[in-house]
Order: C-alpha cells, then sequence, then structure tokens
C-alpha cells in the first residue's frame, strides 16, 4: 500500500516538476520579448507608419497586413479543414483509403514552410499571375495549416461519445442534424484548440509569406496589394541589424496580438459553452 | 430564440460569404496596376529602396513604387520574368542571365572584415583572408594571436555580398566548417559574440559590437572606398528588361538625382559616382 | 427551416474533402515534379549519399543534411515531447481544474510566437551559453534541438490535454473503484485510453520540428560538413533549401526539389514507424 503511495507522490513531483519546467520557459521565452519590446509599443509605433527606413515611426502596415493575411487564410482553411474531418470521421467507414488519408495529411504537416512558399511562388504568384499579394499569401497560407486543422478537428470529432450519436439519430435526427447540433458543438473546444494553433503559425510564418505576400511596407488596398507582416518585418529589421529595438517592438506587438486573438476566441466558446447550458 | 453559432449557418451562405468578402477585395487593385512599379531583389538595398520609395511618393503620388526583398538572383530573374519593373543587384560581376538587362548603378557599397572586439588582430593581408576563408588557416596563432580555432563566418551561396567578397580575394572554395548566416545582421551578432570569429559585411552596419580590421593595411573608410584604394567594394545595379518605361524612369532617375543620392549617402552607401 | 437531405450534405462535404484533398495533392505532385527528373539524371545514390555538396562544380551530395536534420528532429522531439507531455497529464490529471484554463492559453501565445524570434534568441542567448558551457561554435546542433524542442511544445502540450481530456471520466472512475491510486488509475488506463490522440500531437510536433526552417538557419550554424556531435554546427535540409532556392536556377534548383521529395519520403517513413507501432500495441485489445 506504502509504495504505491511513494510511487504516486514521486510521479506527480516529476510531472509537476515537467509542467513547472515547461511554464518557466515560457515565461522566459515571453518575458524576454517584452522586456525589450515593451517600451517600444507607444501609440505612435502602432499606429503611424514607418519613416526612414524601419528606423523611425510605426508598423501599422504591418499589422494591419498580419492580421489580414491571418483571417483570410483562416476563412479559406476552416471550412475546407472542418468540412474534411467531418466527413472523414461520420461519413466514411474506417477504410485503407480513411488510414492513407490521414497518413497523407501528417506528411504534409511535415512538409517544411519553405516549400509552401515556393509552391505559392511559382503556382500563384508567377502561374496564375496574382503577383506579390494578400491573396496568393493568404491561398498559401491555407494550404499550409489544412492538415493541421483536418487532423485537429478529426481528433475533435472522434472523441465526442458514439453514444450521443446514437441517441440523437435515435430520436429520429438526420445525420446531418446530429453532426450540426451534438456532435460539432461538443467538439468545437478541440477544433478551436486547432483553430488556434493554426492562427499561431500562420501569423509567425515568415518563409512562405516572404515568397507569396512579398514584403511592401504599405497599408494594402485591395486583395492584390502585397503585405508585409509583423514576423517579416521582424525578420528583415533584426537581419539587416537596421534597429533591434524596433525589431523587438514589433516582436512584443506581435506576442500582444496573438494573447489579444486568443482571449477573443476563449472568450466566444465559453459564451458559447454557456449557452448550451453545460 | 436562441442565436446560433456560425458553425451551424447553412453551407451555401457561408460560401456566399465568402465570394462576396473575397469579390470586395479586388476593386481597387485593378485600377493604379498602369503607373506602378516594383521593384524586386537585393535585401541589403532593399531598406534604402524603400526609402528612396516613401521620398518619391511625397513628391510623385499618383505613381506607386513597391519594394520586395529576395535576394540579388530573384532580382534578376525578376527582372527577366517582368516580375518586376526594376530588378536590384548587388553584385561584383553580373551573371550571364542578366546580359538581357540595362544596368543602372546607383550607389556602391564597402565590405567591411570584421573580427571580435576582444581579437588582437587588427590588420591582414587579402591573402592570409583567403587563406583563413579557404581552410589553410585555421588557427588564430597562426597569425600572432592566441591559441584559439578560428570560426569563420560567411554568408549563403547566393548573396550579392559573399560572391562579390569572393570574386575580389579571388575566386576560392569556401572551407565546409564555415557557419553561414543569411543576412549582414546575423553575421555582426554571431561575430559579436564568438571571441575567436572572423566575418565580412556591408560596411555600413558596422557597430560597437564588432571590430573591421585594416585590409592590407587599409581601413574601410568612405575616403578610401571613393579614392580607389581599399578594393572590397561592390556596386548596386538597378537592372530592367530592356528600357525601363516612364514611371520606372522617372524612379531610377530620382534615385540617380542629387536628392536621391543624398538620401542614400545619408544611410551609409557611397554614391554611385 | 429546410434542412438538407442527408445525401445533399453528404455530396457536399464530399466535394469539400475533395478539394481539400486535391490542394494537398497538388503540393506533392508540384515537389515530385520538380524533383525527380533530377534524381533520374543524378542518381538517388550520389545525392542521398555523397556528402560533397558544391552546386557551383555539379556536386550535390545531401547525406550531411539529412545528418543533421534527424539529429535535429531527434533532439527536439527528446527535449519538447516528454515535456509537453508530463506537462500534459499533470495538468489534466493532477492539478486544480482552474490551473488548466490559465496554462493553456498561455502555452498558446507561446505557439504564436514567430519561429525567427526563438531563432534571434537562440542566437543572442542560447548559442553564447552553450559556448560558454560547453565549448564549440555555440550555434550548433544542440541550440537546434532546444529551440526546436521549445518550439513543440505547444503542439505536445495542446493536444496532449486535449486528448487526455477527451478520455471519459467513467475510466477513470473505474479504476479507482478496483482500488488503484490516481498515479496508477492515468498510468494504466487514461494513457492507453488517450493514446493516439498523444501520437497524434507527437506526430505533429515531430513535423513541425523538421519542417522548421528560419529558426534552424539562425541557431545551426549551417556548415554543409558531416556533423560529429552535438556541439558541431550542421546544416539541415530545410535550412539548405530556403538559403539556396532564392539563388538557385536550374539543376541547382531541381537539386532543391528534390530535398524536398528527401523531406517528404523521411516524413512518410517516420510517419508509417509511429502509425505501426500504434496498430501494434492496439493489436492485443478487445
Amino acid at each position: 500500500m506504502n509504495g504505491r503511495r511513494i510511487g504516486q507522490r514521486a510521479a506527480v513531483a516529476v510531472l509537476g516538476c515537467a509542467t513547472l519546467l515547461t511554464l518557466a520557459v515560457v515565461a522566459f521565452v515571453i518575458g524576454f520579448v517584452l522586456e525589450k519590446g515593451l517600451p517600444q509599443l507607444s501609440l505612435e509605433f502602432l499606429l503611424s507608419k514607418p519613416r526612414n527606413m524601419g528606423k523611425e515611426g510605426g508598423i501599422l502596415p504591418a499589422i494591419v497586413g498580419t492580421l489580414l493575411l491571418s483571417s483570410m487564410a483562416i476563412a479559406v482553411a476552416l471550412p475546407l479543414g472542418v468540412g474534411t474531418a467531418v466527413y472523414l470521421a461520420e461519413y466514411t467507414r474506417e477504410s485503407r483509403f480513411t488510414r492513407a488519408l490521414r497518413f497523407g495529411t501528417d506528411c504534409l504537416a511535415g512538409i517544411p514552410s519553405i516549400i509552401f512558399g515556393l509552391f505559392g511562388y511559382i503556382f500563384f504568384v508567377t502561374t496564375l499571375r496574382m503577383g506579390w499579394s494578400l491573396l496568393a499569401g493568404a491561398l498559401t497560407l491555407a494550404i499550409m495549416v489544412l492538415p493541421t486543422l483536418i487532423r485537429t478537428s478529426e481528433e475533435a470529432i472522434r472523441s465526442v461519445p458514439r453514444s450521443w450519436r446514437e441517441v440523437s439519430l435515435s430520436v429520429g435526427a438526420t445525420r446531418w442534424e446530429t453532426v450540426l447540433k451534438v456532435v460539432l458543438p461538443s467538439a468545437l473546444p478541440g477544433i478551436v484548440t486547432g483553430v488556434m494553433l493554426s492562427f499561431g503559425r500562420s501569423i509567425g510564418e515568415t518563409a512562405a509569406v516572404i515568397f507569396t505576400a512579398g514584403s511592401s511596407f504599405r497599408l494594402p488596398r485591395g486583395g492584390f496589394d502585397s503585405v508585409r507582416t509583423m514576423a517579416v518585418h521582424f525578420y528583415i529589421l533584426a537581419r539587416e541589424g537596421i534597429s533591434t529595438e524596433k525589431a523587438y517592438g514589433t516582436a512584443a506587438a506581435l506576442v500582444l496580438s496573438v494573447l489579444a486573438v486568443n482571449a477573443l476566441t476563449y472568450g466566444l466558446m465559453h459564451r458559447f459553452i454557456a449557452r448550451r447550458g453545460r | 430564440m436562441s442565436q446560433k453559432p456560425s458553425a451551424t449557418r447553412p453551407p451555401s451562405q457561408r460560401v456566399l460569404a465568402f465570394i462576396l468578402i473575397t469579390l470586395s477585395l479586388f476593386p481597387e487593385s485593378c485600377a493604379g496596376r498602369a503607373s506602378s512599379v516594383t521593384l524586386a531583389g537585393s535585401t541589403a538595398f532593399q531598406p534604402f529602396a524603400e526609402k528612396l520609395a516613401d521620398e518619391y511618393d511625397a513628391a510623385h503620388p499618383e505613381i506607386n513604387v513597391t519594394v520586395q526583398g529576395g535576394g540579388s538572383a530573384v532580382g534578376i530573374s525578376a527582372a527577366v520574368n517582368g516580375a518586376a519593373q526594376i530588378g536590384m543587384a548587388d553584385l561584383v560581376e553580373l551573371p550571364p542571365d542578366a546580359k538581357v538587362l540595362t544596368a543602372f548603378v546607383v550607389a556602391r557599397d564597402g565590405i567591411a572584415v570584421v573580427v571580435n572586439p576582444s581579437c588582437r588582430i587588427s590588420d591582414l593581408s587579402m591573402t592570409r583572408i583567403r587563406d583563413i576563408y579557404m581552410g589553410s588557416v585555421r588557427n588564430w596563432k597562426e597569425l600572432g594571436g592566441p591559441d584559439a580555432a578560428i570560426t569563420v563566418v560567411s554568408r549563403e551561396a547566393g548573396s550579392g555580398t559573399r560572391s562579390s567578397f569572393e570574386t575580389i580575394l579571388g575566386h576560392f572554395d569556401l572551407t565546409d566548417t564555415a557557419i553561414i548566416q543569411d543576412s549582414n545582421g546575423t553575421v555582426r551578432e554571431t561575430v559579436a559574440d564568438d571571441a575567436g570569429a572572423i566575418g565580412y559585411l556591408s560596411y555600413g552596419l558596422v557597430d560597437r559590437k564588432v571590430k573591421a580590421i585594416r585590409v592590407d593595411g587599409l581601413p574601410c573608410t568612405t575616403e578610401l572606398i571613393l579614392a580607389g584604394k581599399y578594393r572590397l567594394v561592390r556596386p548596386i545595379y538597378f537592372l530592367t528588361l530592356g528600357e525601363p518605361s516612364p514611371a520606372a524612369k522617372g524612379f531610377i532617375d530620382f534615385a540617380l538625382g542629387p536628392e536621391g543620392q543624398a538620401s542614400i549617402e545619408a544611410d551609409g552607401l557611397l554614391p554611385a559616382r | 427551416m429546410k434542412a438538407p437531405s442527408d445525401k445533399a450534405v453528404e455530396r457536399i462535404l464530399l466535394g469539400v474533402a475533395c478539394t481539400a484533398i486535391l490542394c494537398l495533392i497538388a503540393i506533392a505532385a508540384f515537389i515530385f515534379k520538380e524533383g525527380l527528373p533530377f534524381l533520374a539524371k543524378v542518381g538517388p545514390g550520389n545525392f542521398l549519399f555523397s556528402s560533397d555538396w558544391r552546386p557551383d562544380s555539379g556536386r550535390y551530395g545531401i547525406l550531411p543534411m539529412i545528418a543533421s536534420s534527424l539529429w535535429v528532429t531527434l533532439g527536439a522531439l527528446v527535449l519538447g515531447a516528454p515535456l509537453g507531455m508530463a506537462g500534459a497529464v499533470f495538468l489534466s490529471e493532477f492539478s486544480p481544474p482552474g490551473a488548466v484554463k490559465v496554462v493553456k492559453p498561455a502555452i498558446e501565445l507561446l505557439a504564436g510566437i514567430p519561429s525567427v524570434v526563438f531563432g534571434f534568441i537562440g542566437v543572442t542567448v542560447l548559442a553564447p551559453l552553450i559556448r560558454r558551457i560547453a565549448g564549440g561554435p555555440g550555434l550548433s546542433l544542440l541550440a537546434a534541438s532546444i529551440v526546436l524542442g521549445v518550439m513543440i511544445l505547444p503542439t505536445v502540450l495542446s493536444i496532449s490535454i486535449d486528448a487526455l481530456g477527451a478520455v471519459p471520466q467513467g475510466y477513470r472512475e473505474g479504476a479507482l473503484a478496483l482500488g488503484a491510486t490516481r498515479w496508477q488509475a492515468v498510468r494504466m488506463v487514461v494513457l492507453k485510453a488517450a493514446r493516439s490522440g498523444l501520437l497524434a500531437g507527437t506526430i505533429l510536433g515531430m513535423g513541425r520540428a523538421i519542417g522548421e526552417t528560419m529558426a534552424v538557419i539562425m541557431v545551426a550554424g549551417n556548415t554543409v560538413k558531416m556533423p560529429s556531435s552535438a556541439l558541431d554546427s550542421g546544416r539541415t535540409l530545410t535550412a539548405n533549401i530556403a538559403l539556396e532556392m532564392g539563388y538557385a536556377t536550374g539543376m541547382h534548383r531541381r537539386a532543391l526539389f528534390a530535398t524536398g521529395i528527401a523531406l517528404f519520403v523521411v516524413i512518410m517513413i517516420l510517419n508509417a514507424f509511429a502509425t505501426a507501432s500504434l496498430k501494434r500495441r492496439a493489436g492485443g485489445r478487445r
């Protein structure tokens, strides 16, 4: 009896330490970025355009570019990803085809972003003559996050207990109504995790974005305009050694944007769960 | 009536909404394409080009100048295939596929050889630098310094700075133990953090974190570059396919004119002349 | 409100699934179309097993890059996956319920930090630290492994928490009712039940590690030599592509696409391995 208790205490201690270590790492990285970058964040920095090669002024075009690009990418990828996941999980039987498909999406999740960038450059920017543009960038990013969305959505949908579906069908709902009103809502947290991870990835993406959305530091006026995202801007500033202060400021702005988006999404999700009365 | 979350709106409505949003993004873009100039290429010159574009924009708001990066070779291929009206390249020798392009020199840039500030070496001959980069000299003690391995830092194969560096020093094979960084800024950081490192970068980017050494006894200064004595120098080209379009020509003239050149000089590059 | 018929919905969803799959196939086809002619000309043996990468002289051996990629990915997994899963187990099974709500957003914030920021922190903080403590240039496979391990933490942690959360409470209660301690319940029942989700998290993390480009370029040193220890610099397959793609034309560019094929194959092998081990363990059940 005692041996098992000790075993449990030891295990919990180890796991707790691992968690603390993880949190320490997160705190360090975020703290490092914010410590160097927060002093830079003034209203002027966030709302004005850059001057003098990025040494002065602000990063408004980059902020706008980032939000537009990532939102468009998710807007394209979400229906495709969730739709595919629903189809795979609800309308097909487990077969060699679905296993091969899952295998394929896992593989594609591992393709380096630079290859997506090149695909985007050669297909969207050059062949389809979109030029370096928001559209090319968004479509490329959408394809990039698609495997992750499909996989996490499918996991979330599969984790909804089978009994719930059976109950729903037994009271006369069609399969689609079951999916819509029973399965998807309870799979929502998992799907949202996938969306958050994808959004995070698309905000931080640099290689794929430079090749497709370009790096023009102007406010975009239409879907065919090139944009520079904050990540790209940070990369260029840090790379060319123009202004380390502004670079960290950009990184801090980035981190805070992700925080804001995360908070918003969790807020929405909790409201939704609360409404359903669970 | 409880509000339905967006996931339950019928798929057809969602698709329609998406199409409408997408279409609303298009209208501006087709207009104004006739009078736009896109530059692409050298990442080292990109910030300068952007500054020039901003200044040009103030005087000529009807012309839309956009600047992209990608590197010298992207500049050349974009100029050739029309993706950009002006390609930017910072190479000492233009490659064969650039022969079809018209070249304008807009600036010149010196390449400084840098070491860590704690390094006692302040002067190296070009032959010794070449030996270090080829890997024949691997330890600082062979140069009169402490017994420490030399960390050789270079740029990626397609960098205009690197190919200019290697061309001027006399075409050699880089040692395969060289650390490769992909920009001036990261080369500077690497050399600043490693007591035994040596690297090269745009001379406008040398700051207190690194020490620029004399090459063949000559420090890297504007005067010596303009006098032609300091030899690690490369030109920055604007390349166009055949004759530039009127809009492009306007921008090139601005860049080569007094305001453009003053702007370039103010930030550490050398004028084209 | 008219509910669409099940058949109609099924067809729409099939269309959606096909579109998604077509996109994914397009990418794969693209890589292969550009890279296969190169492999046919140069020969996979020369490409994969030669250590001589000098595109200017027509030498395209990527063995050192393969070695670096594998080292760095394994290193990242060794550092990041256990940490992520241990954290997930702790947060999901042994900590007060409020803790997850606080920690998970923090982790997802980490996921939002661009890779170039990690790379820059790696260069300015981690590499000098490694150089001071262990010698070598600092910009090394070790530095890259640590940076990548941190980067895949959010993926592994988040998905593991979801996987553990999806295990029905009844499983835990059943085990406890049989007299197990909470740890025993977790170890023997919950972890096994969550296995497929945990594996998904690890595989996605692995995928992210192999595909990471920017951070690795900044901290791994990018030498073309075969690395002989964790403290050596190295160049991964992804870094190789990114560093040279902008400038490569003709055979050189094709070689980089062939590198993409090599990456694809490596990922397929790793995934097959993971899926097979999942099947093997499930083989004895039910």
